[in-house]
């Protein structure tokens, strides 16, 4: 999902940025209130952090005969809420166009929207879409790290389609281009992001669910029945 | 703690591991692929949409000199992030198991020691 520096034209980049900036701000502000308020949550903040860092780093083949990578961002949006996701992202995806030339500068503003900002979205809505639909935790946490990472490579997609739209067809043909390249390659990749998110949630469960009760991440019921299931 | 039905989690997803390097495997002897990866293919779409007109107008401030250091990179990324996770892991379940020794009798206590 990384657009590579200097590939956004005027005035993509700038919109982008211009989305992102307040988004990202209004996160820092909402890490920085939580960690005063509740220092507990600190050491999670850092897990969820390193999770990204860790698979965001990994680059996977998929069945097309390319490689992509994982974002990790699901993690952070099921506990943190995509606001504070967004701070995390900006992290890695800054790590990456200084040092690694993955993504770029130019090009940060349209990557932490899609990675930090859209990704994190949907994970956090089809999390808390899952738990009041009564699925079980860990399938409900399957799906929103799943989706979370596909919804992020189509946004991409689309971003690149919108700043290059095709002479015939317009901005629609070049999204089904782009598309071609990010969606199918993504699917198992994202299902097995999904999969190891929801294996690390459980260990995080097992050891602090009493913090995620009382941050409203899972309710005490759920983990009741979780208890009951492996007594 | 333990929660869920002991292991069935982790057999789920070491099975989905293993589906998902059954794929690349069974990818891998239809045909030659290159392996490159999406983002740089995105790339070639740009080419071919604008005819191969379009330049970057910015380059990247920095690029690492080879593919060598470049996983050196990628690969100190993944070392610092399963670094903490690991380290607060095993802080907590040192924690908890901290609290439960403390909470047993006596025997239990000297037992655990």
């Amino acid at each position: 999902m990384h657009i590579m520096e200097g590939f956004l034209p005027h005035p993509w980049w700038e919109i982008w940025f211009a989305l992102s900036l307040p988004v990202v701000a209004y996160g820092v502000h909402r890490m920085n209130r939580m960690i005063k308020d509740n220092r507990e949550t600190l050491p999670l903040l850092a897990v969820a952090g390193a999770f990204v860092f860790v698979l965001s780093s990994l680059k996977l083949p998929s069945v097309t005969g390319s490689c992509s990578h994982p974002t990790g961002t699901g993690m952070g949006s099921i506990i943190f809420g995509p606001w504070i996701t967004s701070v995390l992202a900006v992290i890695v995806l800054v790590y990456q166009a200084v040092f690694l030339a993955h993504g770029g500068l130019t090009t940060l503003g349209a990557n932490v929207f899609s990675m930090g900002i859209a990704g994190p979205m949907v994970g956090y809505l089809v999390y808390r879409a899952a738990m009041r639909s009564g699925l079980h935790l860990f399938l409900a946490v399957f799906l929103a790290a799943t989706l979370a990472d596909w919804a992020t490579y189509l946004v991409t997609a689309l971003q690149l389609a919108l700043a290059f739209p095709a002479a015939s067809g317009g901005a629609y043909a070049s999204f089904e281009a782009f598309a071609a390249v990010f969606a199918i390659t993504q699917v198992p990749l994202a299902a097995v992001e999904g999969a190891v998110t929801a294996l690390m949630f459980k260990y995080i469960v097992e050891l602090r669910s009493d913090v995620l009760v009382r941050m409203n991440v899972v309710s005490a019921k759920a983990v009741a029945v979780l208890k009951e299931a492996a007594a | 703690m333990k929660i869920g039905s002991g292991m069935k989690l982790e057999a789920i997803v070491l099975g989905l591991i293993m589906l998902f390097i059954a794929a690349f495997a069974y990818t891998a002897s239809t045909g030659n692929h290159d392996w490159s990866g999406a983002d740089s293919q995105a790339e070639g779409v740009i080419s071919d949409l604008t005819g191969g007109s379009y330049t970057p107008w910015y380059q990247s401030i920095y690029e690492p000199p080879s593919g060598e250091i470049e996983s050196l990179l990628f690969a100190l990324q993944a070392a610092v992030g399963s670094l903490i996770i690991g380290y607060f892991l095993g802080y907590y379940r040192a924690i908890a198991k901290a609290k439960a020794v403390s909470a047993a009798p006596d025997g239990d206590r000297k037992q655990d020691a």
